[in-house]
Parts: structure tokens; sequence; C-alpha cells
């Protein structure tokens, strides 16, 4: 009886929530003494008015697919990753030490390489508290949390202790070589004559819109993905059809795992071009929002991903040009995740009475 | 009879030789959205009666009684209490009218005690002594003039189901209640349960409480009430005196045709032995045995009935031959042994087998409630080559197609297969179930309370399939409460009780009052503990 026509429920409900986030973002300008309008103006000029703007919005945006790709498949076993932070800085580690293995000749040798060494250290970070929860009930949002600190306080230690080249002063790996770098837009004939300067957006990008296909096949149409679904909804019925608990969840865990470390691609190889403290700044928890606002969709994750890609440049821009102090982008991003996330039900609620009186007119 | 006064309610009619119905519907209608729930429905409910509402699953009897409780405003039509309009916005209201509600899902807090939850809302002052000195000494009257017996003290979650529906017996009884609304009371219950519970009822009714029974089952209905209303698609076809009536009428009044009660079946042909049970043990996480040795045979083309109430072991005795409970002991499944506690002992590996197994709870085991009809169609036999395209990717497009025809055979209604299961009636989520694992053409098929939640037209329906599947030379294993339905689609009869197999009898040699001593744990006639 509460339900919204589909397209409310996907469009609507999610279009009405960022509106809410806005015109509180507004008030908020307001009260501190501060032009909205000039503040919207340069948000959206500095994200999307220029081939600039851009490369680094698709940058972001690249880095919160990855991870809210890694948060959807975990979701839909009903786990909880919140680790994605972690796995993406360890997936970091992966990608460093491929690159820096072997003088790499060209980016098309290196890429492949680095994105299973991505990929497979993400899945190990993410696959020891899927063990402890698929093994021992150990709760997945705690032990995910705590991996967290551990990848950041283990990769502290790697670069200050290990991996720092003799002499260097900043905790840092040494620069991946030449023939590791990924073109960025700038440098792929055709988009460089949109992108006529350096932007941090790569040929990660591709790879990330690759990602989303693939986790849709994965999840609707592979009988992998549809135990990992069916375990999702309903662990005693998985169980009645004799689907594994242990290993639905590692499975889902590990390819959560691996989705996060792939994001490093992304920062670490496309970008710093070599590996520095918290290299995931926080697009780990980023994706969690981009999950939870994209409906846990794969489309929806890519869309969610632009949004927040757009808020992260735009909001740096507006804390660049404007008075507006650049806090101001968390709050954003706050109220955003707020409404999209969690007062999702409250909008929903809201519409709820007026489809009913329209339907029963 | 002096309750019908108490209520004050006799003010402004006439006519005191003939009282005014306790309850009367006027023309009452309620739509939501396209969907009509009640048409025009009038009802006379008579003081010091018990008066059944009898109707299948979305027939609008819980529509029409969240309108007299204050949950719906009608669109149209009129309540009279006693003879007076009266208009009921909320609950409060309806309470306050002397309506008092026992849902089917109760309404307690769980770790409150039975004196907390009696006084919840109802608290005279700040300070709750006072309140629960108070309804300590009503709850005494009220125990000792109704029979309803239940420790004041007691933690809700630690009392039986029949126990915690005496409290909210007990809770619209201090609430001042002459009008008690029961919504399917026995569907929770164990058959000794909802017997107390008509116990109950009777003694409310002697008392001058005024009961309206809603419930699909005609069982019920005949054995309680002194008058049926039958509700079919939002109306009322027919309000009858019980006696007047028979099953077989208010069936047909249901259904809005003629209904079998009972499955015609022919003699019962067996082959050779398809399940053998040795020595089957189960112990539970508490360690606690849950089957202590049970031995069993069934053949092909025999239904097998397992008669019992509820937690005396059947669960766990479908969920080792299902696959999803460890055990000790022998099981051999056309003379081949079957792994109880190894690699082997899931349900892959048991469907594998040629076990198929509609489960007791099909919401939450037989069925993934979000999932389409087509995803439910295949589950658990999801890894079936039939239904690859390739080595990873699965054939939806084929999937679906045969889901289409499943539902047009086993007259799933609306046939549409991308619907979640979670929108179909329980009879047609059972027919979900019955269709995918009868159609893998099974050696064994498990089933637990087929018929639990289900509409009595698609009992007929699904009693049919059960039957023709055993004279197709399958073996059946049936568990079930419902001794009406054991009796009727057995071939043999094995009577369980606290683990253990009491006996087994056939059909014909037995009846329901040996069965009932069976289960209850009494072997021989005169040894009743």
């Amino acid at each position: 009886m509460d339900k919204l026509p589909a397209w409310a429920d996907l469009v609507l409900v999610p279009l009405i929530s960022l509106l809410l986030a806005a015109v509180i973002s507004v008030l908020v300008i307001l009260a501190i003494g501060q032009d909205p309008w000039e503040a919207v103006r340069v948000m959206v000029q500095g994200a999307l008015g220029s081939p600039y703007g851009w490369g680094y919005t698709l940058y972001y945006t690249t880095s919160f697919i990855f991870t809210g790709l890694a948060v959807t498949v975990a979701y839909h076993a009903s786990q909880f990753n919140i680790g994605g932070e972690g796995q993406a800085q360890i997936g970091g580690l992966g990608v460093a030490l491929v690159c820096l293995a072997l003088p790499w000749p060209h980016w098309t040798l290196a890429l492949p390489a680095a994105m299973v060494g991505a990929a497979l250290f993400g899945a190990a970070w993410a696959a020891i508290p899927a063990y402890l929860q698929a093994k021992r009930g150990s709760h997945i949002v705690i032990t995910t949390i705590m991996f967290n600190y551990i990848a950041s306080a283990l990769i502290v230690y790697l670069l200050v202790e290990v991996l720092r080249p003799a002499g260097q002063m900043d905790p840092a790996t040494a620069r991946f070589p030449k023939g590791a770098a990924l073109p960025t837009f700038h440098d792929i004939p055709g988009l460089n004559l949109i992108f006529d300067a350096p932007v941090p957006a790569n040929v990660t990008f591709l790879i990330a819109v690759a990602a989303c296909f693939a986790v849709w096949v994965l999840l609707w149409r592979t009988r992998l993905g549809y135990e990992i679904r069916a375990f999702g909804k309903s662990e005693r019925a998985a169980v009645y059809a004799g689907i594994s608990p242990v290993k639905v969840i590692m499975v889902a865990m590990l390819i959560s795992g691996a989705l996060a470390g792939l994001m490093a691609i992304n920062n670490v190889m496309g970008e710093a071009e070599r590996l520095l403290q918290n290299s995931a700044e926080g697009a780990g928890f980023i994706g969690i929002a981009v999950a939870l606002m994209g409906r846990n969709h794969p489309l929806g994750v890519f869309l969610a991903a632009f949004l927040f890609g757009f808020l992260y440049q735009g909001g740096a821009e507006m804390g660049l040009w404007t008075s507006i102090p650049i806090e101001l982008r968390l709050l954003l991003q706050g109220l955003v995740i707020l409404f999209t996330g969690a007062l999702d039900n409250m909008v929903r609620m809201m519409l709820v009475p007026f489809f009913r009186s329209r339907r029963a007119a | 009879m002096p309750s019908a006064n108490t209520q004050g309610a006799q003010r402004d009619t006439a006519a005191p030789s003939a009282p005014p119905p306790a309850i009367e519907l006027r023309g009452i209608s309620k739509a939501f959205g396209p969907v009509q729930a009640n048409k025009d429905i009038s009802i006379r409910v008579m003081p010091d009666t018990i008066h059944g509402i009898i109707g299948e699953n979305g027939a609008g009897k819980s529509t029409l009684m969240s309108i007299l409780y204050g949950f719906y405003k009608a669109d149209k039509g009129e309540i009279l209490i006693d003879g007076t309009p009266t208009t009921i916005p909320d609950s409060q209201a309806a309470i306050r009218a002397g309506i008092g509600m026992v849902f089917q899902h109760f309404k307690l807090v769980q770790n409150f005690t039975v004196l907390e939850n009696i006084i919840l809302g109802v608290e005279d002052g700040a300070l709750l002594r006072p309140s629960l000195s108070k309804a300590r000494r009503e709850l005494k009257r009220l125990a000792e003039e109704y029979g309803l017996e239940v420790d004041p003290d007691a933690v809700i979650e630690e009392l039986s189901v029949g126990h915690q529906q005496r409290v909210e017996i007990l809770k619209a009884l201090y609430r001042q209640a002459n009008i008690l609304i029961l919504d399917e009371p026995t569907g929770v219950l164990t058959p000794a349960e909802a017997d107390h519970l008509f116990r109950i009822l009777d003694n409310l009714r002697a008392q001058g409480k005024t009961i309206i029974l809603i419930t699909h089952k005609l069982r019920e209905i005949m054995e309680i009430t002194d008058t049926v209303s039958v509700m079919r698609r939002g109306e009322m076809t027919a309000t009858v005196k019980t006696a007047e009536t028979s099953p077989e009428e208010l069936a047909e009044l249901m259904v809005g045709r003629k209904v079998l009660l009972h499955v015609p079946k022919g003699p019962a042909n067996p082959g050779e032995t398809v399940l053998e049970i040795e020595g089957l043990r189960v112990t539970d996480a508490d360690k606690v045995e849950r089957l202590k040795g049970i031995n069993l045979t069934i053949r092909a083309g025999e239904i097998l009935g397992i008669a019992g109430v509820a937690g005396n072991g059947q669960s766990e005795l479908l969920e080792v031959l299902g696959g999803y409970a460890r055990a000790t002991g022998t099981i051999k499944v056309n003379g081949q042994e079957i792994d109880l506690t190894g690699k082997h002992s899931d349900g892959q590996s048991r469907r594998a087998r040629g076990i198929a197994h509609v489960p007791e709870d099909r919401h939450h085991y037989g069925l993934i409630l979000d999932f389409s009809a087509w995803e439910n169609m295949v589950f658990g036999y999801h890894n079936a080559p039939e239904y690859q395209k390739n080595a990873a990717i699965m054939d939806n497009a084929g999937i679906i197609e045969k889901t289409e025809a499943a539902m047009e055979h086993f007259d799933v209604r609306p046939p549409i297969p991308s619907l979640p299961a979670k929108s179909f009636s329980g009879g047609n989520q059972q027919k979900i179930v019955l269709a995918r694992e009868i159609e893998r053409n099974p050696d064994l098929l498990l089933v637990g309370q087929p018929t639990r939640g289900v509409d009595i037209g698609a009992i007929e329906f699904i009693h049919r399939r059960i039957v023709e599947l055993r004279d197709a030379g399958k073996a059946v294993l049936l568990v079930s409460v419902e001794l009406d339905e054991i009796m009727s689609l057995s071939d043999r009869i094995a009577v369980m009780f606290d683990g253990q197999i009491m006996g087994e009898r056939l059909p014909a040699e037995t009846n329901e009052r040996e069965l009932g001593l069976l289960m209850a744990g009494v072997t021989e006639t005169g040894g009743a503990s």
C-alpha cells in the first residue's frame, strides 16, 4: 500500500532529497553572511564550467565509483563493508609494489599488472574481516572499521621504514617509472582537443565505467550474483536452498575489497604516481554515501559518484575563490548524505499520501 | 443480561424486549486506490453471541475490523454501538465504546511482565505502584470470572503463545471491553491451546460479552460461533445461523463455487522403498535432543503423514532430510545412504538425490519475498544446467518462459513472472513453491504445512497436486499440524511426540481421538498423564 511508483522512487525521491539539502545549504550560507548564488555559480563553474573542472570532477568520480561499487556488492550479501578506506589504501600498496617492481616499458603492460596487484591487496585486506564474520560471527562493521586504522598504521610504517628511498624526506615511495604512468585525458588523442591542459582524470575512468557494467552483470546475470542476493535477502532461505553462507560472505567481501582496492589505480597510479600516506583521502567513506544514494545499483552508483565528484571539486573551488570557508564543502556533503541516505524514508513517506490520493482520485 | 446495560447505551432506543445489536454496521464502504476493500457492508452482531466472520485472505475481513477499531476511516456508512450511532476516529474511541481487539500479531512489550503490559497506556497517575496493585486485584477477579489464569509477574517473552494471547484478551477486558474482536486467533496456537481459547470464549459469552471471531477456518466457525457472516471480495455474501449451515455451504459462499473439502483419492499402490530412516537423532545448539531415534520408511507411491503438535521434532526431521540440520543415524534414499554431517549434507546435495522440499515456513525458507516469481521459481535449483546460458551467465529469459508455463500449470494468480513473491497471496505463494518443487519431478517430496495460511480454494488445488504426485509413483512425506489434512491425505500416519514416533496407524483404522492421545504422548488408552 505504501508504495511509490518506480519512477518516483528512483528519480523523485533523490531529487527532492537533494533539493532539501540545497535549501538548507543556502540557508547556512546566508546565515554566515555570504552570497549563496555566488557560491552556486563558483561551484558549477569550478566543477563543470571548464575542461579543467571536468578533469577534476571526473577524477573524483572515478574513485567514488570504485568505492561505491565495493559497498554495493557487499550490501547485496547483507554485509556492510565500511572498510573501503583501508582496502583502498592497501590496494595502493599493491599498486606501488607492482609499479616499483619492474622498469615498466609501457602503461598497457603496467596497468593490468597493477590492477591485479590492487585487486589482490584490497581483497586480501577484506578477507580477514570476512573470514572472522563468516566463521566466527565477528561483526563485519566493527572489524572493517578497525582494519581501516590498521591499514593506515601499516602504510605509515611501511612508508617510513621500508619503502621510503634512502635520503628522501617525506614518507612516500619512490616515484613510479615513466612507463607506469597512465595516460590522462590530456594525453589521449581526440580527448586532448577538449582537455587542453593536464588534468588528473585518466583512463581509469573508463575502467570504472566498465566495472559498473561488470558489477551489474555479476549481481543480476550470474549464478554467483543470484546466490549473493538470495543470501543477502534471507540467510535462512539461502541455507534451505543449499547456498553456503561462508562461501557467499567470503566471495562477496573479496569482490568488494578488490573493487575498493582498484580505486588505487586512479589515485596512486593515475595521479600521484607514488604511494603517499592516507592515499584514499576519505573516498572509502564517500563510497558508503554513494552506494546509499545510488540505491546499491551500479547505474545509481555511477550517478551518485558523479554528484559527489561535483561536490568535491565544486566545493574546493568555492573554498578557493570565495570567502566561504572550504569547510562548507563538508557541510554540503554532510547534508547530501543526511538527506539522501539517512532521511531517505522521510522524503518517501511525505510523498506516499500524495501518490495515494492521486491514485484514488 | 446485565452487561449490555453497563455501557448505558440503551438511552435512546425503545423496544426493551429485543435488545439492539451490540454492533451494527450499515453500508460500510472503503477503497484503497482502485481496490474496493469493503463494498456496502451491513452486519448486525447481537449481544452475548459469538459472531464469526469468515472469508479468504484478502476478502476484506481485516479492513472491516480496522474500520471498527478506528484504524481506517470508512468512505461511507455508519457504525452503531448498542443502537447508538458512533463515530470511531481512532482506537482510543473504540476502547471508550467498549470494543477490544486481539490482533493476530500480539502487541505486547516482550520484556515487560504481564501486569506491566496490562496497565500500559492506562496507568493512573505518575506512580506505577497504585496502578499495579489495582491491576493485580482486577486480574485476579478476571481470572476467576473467565478462567483466564496467567501469572501476573511472568515476563511476556517467557510465556507460551497461548498465554500471551490470554494477556491480550485480559488487556481488552481490563479496559472494560464488552465487545471483543479476535483476528485469526488460532493461527499461532497448537490444537490444545486453541481448545483452551474456545473454552475461554465460551465463558466470556456466558458472562455477557459479545465476540467477533475472524477466521478462515471452517472448523472453528462450526465449533464455536452462533452466527456467521461470509465475506468474499469485499462484499458480505451471507449471514447465517451456524446451526443451520454446513462447512460445505460456507466454503461455497466463501469461494463462490463448489469446493471439495476432501480430495478424492484412490487406494495407494506402494512400490519400492524410497526413504529409509534408522535411529535418527538430532541435538540442537542448546544440547537438547530434538529427535530421539526416529525410524521411518516411505515407499514409492505413498503418502506418509506425520501428525503431531508443533514443536515435537517434525521441523527438525524435515530440516535433516532437506539438508540443513546435522544429525546422526542413517538415512537411505533409493537404497543409498546420504551424508548427514559432512560436505554433502546441504540442500544442493539433497536436491541432487531427488529430494524436493516444500518447507513449513515459506516466508523465511521457501521463498525470497523480495525476489520476483521467476527468481523464486529456480531457487535451490539455480545451478541446474537447464537454467544456464553458459558457464557463468544464467538464462534469465529462459527461466521467465519456464516460469510462465509453471504458473499456468499451477494456476498461480496473477501469472506475472516479474512480480515479487511478496505481492502474491499466501495460497499463490505456496503454489509457486509447490510448482518449483514438483516440476523437478522428485523421487521424494517433503511437504511441511502445505496449506498454512492458504485459502480454501487453493487448499483443494494443493491437495490434489500432492495426491497426483503420489499417483505418479513418488514418495511423499507430509508434515502438518492440521489433523484433518493428515487424515484425508495420508496413506499411513505416524504420530510424533517429543522427538519420537509414538506409533503408526492407517487412516481407515484410526480416529482423531486416538491420534490426539498419541500426539499428547499417551500410548495406551487410559494411561493419560
